[in-house]
């Protein structure tokens, strides 16, 4: 067999494995949230006693919460009976060529610079088999278990090694731990799952790119990374490309496990649908994301947020082994009516742990952004340290930057340092900018991408790119 | 660029040109006329109107024109956005040159370079060709390469800010540089660094403006014409013997 024809057979095989497969007529269940539906979700699912004994801890427990109210963050009440909490993926229509992709996120994808495969991959278009992404991470695959690392659909790793999903599954966000977890860990429908053995230095980034079910697993997503003692792994999360979903409300986990000596690497570039100028739609995007880092072992969360209506997240880390290091480096940009809350903790139990924060929030039109972080040294955290950077933008005048940052020491030890700083683009930057022949948009762009370079260098090269490109779109018709 | 030097248009003509800031005129019908190939200064004492001046013709909005005119190469510049007057080859060298964090002199240098050769249908040059350039103009305003690595003027001193602005001029090689005080601040060798670009830049169809206090400045530059400034109109125009009058009496000599 050629090359060529095995990977063909290998894409068929893979297609038929992975592809959706049910033996019920209806893929969406009644709307509403009780017993019941949790049940109806895991047996859909054909999930193991543990996890909807999990599910159901979590939705008794959801039961006794109150939506939190602390965040500045303002929208309609939710009503939680009136969603769908399970729809299976539907497959997505194919699309013959580019030209039937809709003109909108044509013009998108030529700004952020996207590959033309890509293109047809994100919108579905058929591509010619040999070519296609899908035989790429058929490649891929085989090449990661060769090196003994998981990875695929939190589904596929429920079927394939319930053993590490009991193990760790709640093991960082417990299920009681706040609401929207809370209600994530009742109904989730799938997500990412990866393990990384011993030792083992991951040869690629991963990411949902070569996922082959990504499709629609947006609304209540569960991810959860496992980096075994002395492994490496950097995971991709999102695209720059525009993302819509018909679900308003968004609901994600991530959980990361760092075992001793292990890296971990966690990169986001958030562009869910913000809403329209005037506020109306948009995401609300409520996601708990946590990392528990054991001895020497470092987790570094990278995340660029442009989208959705509301962002409610505080990717976090528990430092819980000695000399255990967390990152956070943050972007995140509020236009036009778009709230973002959003910031994280650093828990120091271990000693000698060391945290960095940087945060650059950007606000333009009406937008809100706030940072919001913990830092807190544990008695027995001698020798912690942390430093923290917070620096706010402001383009026109009708936006605000909020900044509440937390400091907890209880250990005499501990280094802990805070640096604030708010500024606006001033009128004689951008002049500055126009006098040497450049345009006020493209002057705007450079003069954001500038304020945020510290955090986008912390992204993967191509990513990157693309994500620079993002912070000039996201802010069109912001000045002017 | 192909404008042929010497067929009587003049580079920039100022006509009668009024501006206000507020309520407030500072320009009050300045006239003025730069052939190509000439070096022009304007002096003046503080507050007569020099920077307003500098500052309209690039066109920025602090001060609202309210009669006159000025044109570039003939074509209207008070139509024209800050950027398209870049485009049609009018530099200003700021007085103060202000900072842009996290964007790297290099990257801004290039991306100014680019967006002029573009807006003027000519091929943008990439990363290699632009560093060749680059590294020519940086010996000519002796500034040390690492500089272009930082962020636009982040953390220069005020003597590295001026070089810098004289090494943009450098590469954008301008139609005509306005250099508005480009001299305060600045020690003997850095002076000598400023004359050295501005002297680089002189051709026939090319044209420099300065603007300054001092004359200390014409040490090192000789200008064709000084112009005297007060009261938001040019009261005097002559040679280096003006400069050196007003040294010795001082700017109330002029005052109207």
């Amino acid at each position: 067999m050629t090359d060529a024809n095995r990977e063909l057979t290998e894409i068929t095989e893979q297609k038929y494995k992975y592809g959706f497969v049910t033996d019920v007529a209806e893929d969406r269940i009644r709307k509403g949230l009780d017993e019941d539906i949790v049940r109806l979700i895991s047996s859909k699912k054909n999930e193991p006693a543990f996890l909807l004994d999990f599910r159901l801890k979590a939705f008794r427990h959801w039961l006794t919460l109150e939506e939190p109210t602390w965040a500045k963050v303002r929208y309609n009440p939710i009503d939680y009976q009136e969603i769908v909490y399970y729809s299976a993926p539907k497959p997505r229509k194919k699309l013959a060529s580019m030209d039937e992709v809709d003109p909108e996120l044509r013009e998108a994808f030529a700004k952020l610079g996207i590959p033309l495969e890509e293109q047809k991959r994100l919108s579905n278009v058929a591509v010619d088999a040999v070519f296609d992404s899908v035989s790429v991470a058929t490649t891929f695959k085989k090449k990661l278990a060769d090196m003994g690392v998981i990875f695929g659909s939190f589904s596929d790793a429920v079927r394939e090694h319930p053993e590490l999903v009991e193990r760790y599954l709640g093991s960082v966000v417990p299920y009681t731990d706040n609401y929207f977890a809370t209600l994530n860990s009742a109904v989730f429908s799938d997500g990412s799952f990866a393990y990384i053995p011993k030792g083992v230095r991951c040869p690629m980034e991963l990411s949902t790119y070569f996922r082959i079910n990504a499709a629609d697993t947006g609304q209540f997503e569960r991810t959860l990374i496992v980096a075994d003692e002395g492994s490496h792994v950097s995971y991709l999360e999102g695209c720059t490309a525009p993302q819509r979903d018909q679900n308003q409300l968004h609901a994600a986990v991530v959980e990361l496990v760092a075992l001793d000596g292990a890296e971990i690497k966690y990169s986001t570039v958030q562009n869910w649908y913000p809403g329209d100028a005037e506020g109306r739609g948009g995401i609300f995007n409520f996601v708990t994301k946590r990392g528990k880092a054991m001895k020497r072992s470092k987790i570094s969360w990278t995340q660029v947020e442009t989208g959705s209506a509301i962002t409610w997240k505080y990717p976090s880390c528990i430092l819980q082994g000695d000399d255990s290091v967390g990152e956070f480096y943050s972007v995140a940009l509020a236009n036009h009516r778009q709230q973002a809350d959003t910031g994280t903790k650093m828990i120091h139990i271990g000693k000698n742990t060391r945290s960095t924060i940087v945060s650059k929030g950007i606000s333009a039109g009406h937008g809100q952004n706030t940072y919001r972080g913990q830092v807190k040294i544990m008695k027995g955290a001698d020798g912690a340290r942390n430093h923290s950077q917070c620096d706010s933008l402001l383009i026109g005048g009708h936006c605000g930057a909020h900044t509440f940052p937390y400091i907890e020491a209880r250990n005499p030890t501990a280094q802990v340092e805070h640096e604030a700083t708010t500024s606006k683009i001033s009128e004689d930057q951008l002049f500055y900018c126009r006098q040497r022949g450049i345009k006020e948009e493209d002057a705007v762009s450079m003069i954001v991408n500038g304020f945020a370079r510290q955090v986008l260098k912390e992204l993967p090269m191509e990513f990157a790119v693309e994500a620079q490109k993002l912070l000039g779109m996201s802010l069109e018709g912001s000045v002017g | 660029m192909s404008q042929q030097p010497n067929d009587g248009t003049p580079l920039l003509e100022v006509r009668a040109l009024q501006a206000r800031i507020d309520d407030k005129a500072i320009l009050k019908g300045l006239d003025l006329t730069v052939m190509p190939g000439e070096v022009h200064a304007i002096m003046g004492p503080n507050g007569s109107g020099k920077s307003t001046f500098a500052g309209v013709l690039a066109g920025r909005d602090r001060a609202e024109v309210t009669g006159g005119s000025a044109t570039l190469d003939g074509k209207d510049l008070l139509a024209m956005a800050p950027e398209e007057r870049a485009v049609a080859g009018l530099f200003l060298g700021f007085q103060y040159p202000v900072e842009i964090p996290g964007v790297g002199n290099m990257y801004f240098l290039r991306t100014a370079l680019n967006a002029q050769r573009r807006a003027r249908g000519e091929e943008e040059l990439d990363a290699v060709d632009f560093l060749g350039l680059a590294k020519e103009k940086m010996k000519l305003v002796e500034m040390d390469p690492a500089f272009m690595n930082r962020g636009v003027n982040e953390g220069f001193s005020g003597g590295e800010k001026k070089r810098n602005e004289v090494l943009q001029m450098a590469v954008l090689e301008p139609r005509l540089s306005i250099l508005d005080e480009i001299d305060s601040g600045l020690d003997i060798d850095a002076l000598r660094v400023v004359a050295r670009g501005v002297e680089a830049l002189r051709s026939p169809d090319r044209a420099t403006l300065l603007v300054t206090h001092y004359q200390r400045l014409l040490e090192y530059i000789v200008p064709d014409k000084i112009h005297v400034m007060a009261g938001g109109r040019i009261v005097r125009t002559g040679g280096r013997e003006l400069a050196l009058e007003l040294e010795k009496k001082g700017y109330a000599w002029v005052e109207p």
